[in-house]
């Protein structure tokens, strides 16, 4: 008696092939870059991060990296993040909470939207005011 | 369950030695400490490749590429990276490019590298059955199960053009096809894992990081020739490799890919391991075959050949390790693909452990007919310690040397035979112009001869005999006719020896005599050993003029033969010299030469 059958196996591979895909830059376009330096830990960039990858797990979405990276320099308006979606300007948002990750997932990833009320360098928000 | 980081610590047997278990133990401490266990993965994986600048740490998905990475570094490690997300630019191995990323597509060892082989090692956990599946891993034992006919896998073998990675380079269709139209009740199927070549690590990496790539082939092998059964030969000397061959098994066996009726095709198939003592003739397919028998491992004539007559003169199909790791990748991608990597000569890539005097010593995976050049210079990084390049061993104790004038060429079976020297296992050791070629020669014919399993006379006879005159030109007492009688030998070896360990054992000799004549003669007639090496044929001397009597030398001098009077030149006395080089280190006003 086989132990696995054809079918099973191939529904392990996919299982296992999601789990490892994630670890994977290649495959995918798009990155949310949490800054976590100390300004942006105090300010609470951990559960920001915490909360993208929860959304974007719930959404099932696979092309986007999220990564760390230190201070920005903007630390007037930490935890900031900074989002590159192909066809969109690279965008850094600034003061992002909980539900604010949860919109840029929602508006800018998915909808391709940029959420105006947190955009604090790139692009300038002279322009988007305009 | 999503982790946001991923660290891959090296654990081939390299990095190992160098202490990677425990920094693996202390990243898992570390994270558990600072309260981020469960947000990041910590794996152990195979061999990286990049072996000169171990212990490697990869963190993804960043995909920043640490290296020497100490037990100490974990602490740092997770709480700049991991939670501060600040690479630690001290361990980055491009500190220049520190600032943006120190990404492993920008480091050059692997750019020019493609990897069907290594395609596993240093990504996925080799102990983990379920990362080999998720990367295609038993995706080609399905397809050869359920969709092909033993006919289909043999001719995609066919169209790939696949030729045996263990020297010979003898094509592997071929191999299962003679297996194949046999009719026999049994036959086998046989990995060669006694890699025994000096400085050749690629087979044992490969089975370190991706066990399963090799069990998963010879599953398929057994499909196509009607096999149930098969052996890994593998040395005892390596340990790793076995326990990660073992863990892969039992996990094989658990899910039902080995064993009776796989995936339920009713097909049976199951591998067993046989350790070696580590035997170099016993990598000679009659010899190893002879020794899984419980036989002293002895070469016997072919033919029969064993893919006729093997195993308990059953059909047997033996392959190395290389060659199977490509076919999992052949039969899930087709023929078609394969044969387009590589050149005219050669299809596929060739894994080489390239060491010796180069920058960037560890495990290279190119496309054939890549050249010399860019193996040495652009992955190799050059000469170490800015020093001239000399040649470059391969195929080691059974190929030759190829000069600065063949650099350009390239690297296939057919070329390197053309230039004197053979493709071999997939060593290659690395000359500058500090190595004796004389003495190059005399390191591999000595290694060959205390291998030589002596059951024929040209071999047993002939390699000692050239041996003798090696060592007589290196004393200083060597003949021109030396080197004729060497070659005569040499040819009655290449002619009459039983198997081809006897056959090729003068290659390193011929061919350093090609190349370097001058170099004996150098030897001979002027009792010279141009590059210093030959301790019969050099003598330490103090330049009096440099000499600033600080006795430092004669201090450290092992069997005191310097002498002096403190701020007066000191000498040394060449009858007591044992030319240890010791003063020469220690001299800090460099009055010590060789002559």
């Amino acid at each position: 008696m086989a132990k696995i059958s054809l079918e099973e196996l191939r529904k392990l591979r996919e299982q296992k092939q999601d789990a490892l895909q994630k670890r994977d830059l290649a495959g995918k376009d798009s990155q949310i870059i949490v800054g976590m330096g100390t300004c942006g830990i105090a300010a609470g960039a951990k559960t920001v991060l915490d909360e993208f990858l929860k959304v974007l797990d719930e959404e099932k979405i696979e092309n986007v990296a999220v990564t760390q990276t230190g201070c920005m320099g903007l630390c007037y308006v930490e935890p900031t993040v900074e989002v590159i979606v192909p066809g969109m300007p690279a965008t850094i948002y600034g003061k992002v909470d909980a539900a604010v990750a949860r919109e840029i997932v929602k508006s800018h990833v998915i909808g391709k939207k940029l959420v105006t009320d947190h955009i604090y360098d790139r692009p300038s928000v002279d322009i988007m005011k305009a | 369950m999503a982790f946001r980081n991923y660290i891959l610590v090296c654990g081939g047997t390299a990095c190992e030695s160098s202490r990677s278990q425990q920094i693996f133990d202390n990243l898992k401490l570390e994270a558990e400490k600072q309260g981020v266990a469960d947000e990041v993965q910590i794996v152990q994986t195979g061999c990286f490749g990049f072996c000169e600048q171990g212990p490697i740490v990869k963190i993804l998905p960043e995909d920043s590429f640490y290296v020497k990475v100490a037990p100490e570094d974990a602490h740092e490690l997770i709480a700049e990276h991991i939670i501060k997300g600040r690479e630690v630019k001290r361990l980055l191995y491009d500190k220049e490019k520190a600032a943006k990323h120190a990404q492993v597509e920008d480091i050059k060892f692997y750019q020019k590298q493609f990897r069907i082989v290594l395609r596993n090692c240093g990504f996925i956990d080799p102990e983990n059955i379920n990362e080999y599946i998720a990367r295609d891993g038993y995706a080609a034992l399905e397809k050869a199960l359920f969709e092909m006919t033993p006919e289909d896998i043999i001719e995609q073998l066919k169209i790939a053009g696949l030729r045996g990675r263990g020297g010979a380079g003898f094509p592997t269709w071929m191999k299962w096809n003679f297996s194949k139209n046999v009719e026999s009740d049994i036959k086998y199927v046989v990995c060669n894992a006694d890699e025994g070549d000096p400085g050749a690590y690629m087979d044992r990496s490969t089975l370190e990081g991706d066990p399963h790539s090799v069990l998963e082939a010879m599953t398929i092998c057994g499909k196509a020739i009607g096999a149930h059964q098969g052996f890994i030969y593998i040395r005892a000397e390596y340990p790793l490799a076995i326990h990660r061959l073992e863990v892969a098994m039992a996990q094989s066996k658990e899910l039902g890919l080995l064993g009776k009726d796989i995936l339920g095709s009713g097909f049976d198939f199951d591998i067993e391991i046989r350790l070696g003592a580590g035997a170099f003739v016993c990598g000679e397919e009659t010899a190893l075959l002879q020794s899984i028998m419980g036989h002293r491992g002895m070469p016997v004539p072919r033919p029969p050949f064993p893919a006729v007559k093997g195993l308990w003169e059953k059909p047997t199909v033996i392959n190395n390790v290389e060659t199977w790791a490509n076919i999992p990748v052949i039969i899930h991608k087709g023929g078609e693909w394969f044969s387009k990597i590589g050149d005219e000569d050669s299809h596929g890539t060739k894994v080489f452990a390239l060491t010796g005097k180069i920058c960037n010593s560890g495990l290279v995976e190119v496309p054939m007919g890549t050249t010399l050049r860019e193996i040495v210079y652009d992955i190799g990084g050059g000469i170490a310690h800015g020093k001239k390049f000399k040649a470059v061993q391969t195929g080691g104790p059974s190929g030759g040397v190829i000069t600065s004038e063949n650099l350009d060429t390239p690297i296939d079976f057919g070329s390197l035979v053309k230039i004197g020297s053979m493709m071999g296992s997939g060593g290659m050791i690395v000359m500058d112009e500090d190595d004796c070629m004389v003495d190059v020669a005399k390191f591999y014919l000595n290694f060959t001869v205390d291998e030589s399993c002596g059951k024929c006379m040209p071999c047993r006879i002939g390699g000692k005999t050239m041996l003798g005159i090696l060592e007589k030109i290196t004393d200083g007492k060597g003949t021109m006719k030396d080197l004729d009688t060497l070659t005569e030998i040499a040819n009655t070896m290449r002619k009459a020896s039983l198997c081809a360990l006897g056959q090729t054992s003068p290659n390193p000799v011929m061919s350093t005599m090609k190349f370097f004549r001058d170099e004996y003669i150098a030897h001979i007639v002027d009792k010279k050993c141009p590059a210093g090496k030959c301790k019969k044929l050099i003598s330490y001397v103090i330049d009096p003029a440099k000499c600033k009597g600080c006795t430092a030398c004669a201090r450290k001098c092992p069997v005191s033969c310097i002498s002096g009077s403190l701020k007066q030149p000191h000498t040394i006395d060449q009858t007591k010299c044992i030319k240890c080089g010791t003063c020469i280190q220690t001299c800090k006003f460099g009055a010590i030469s060789i002559q």
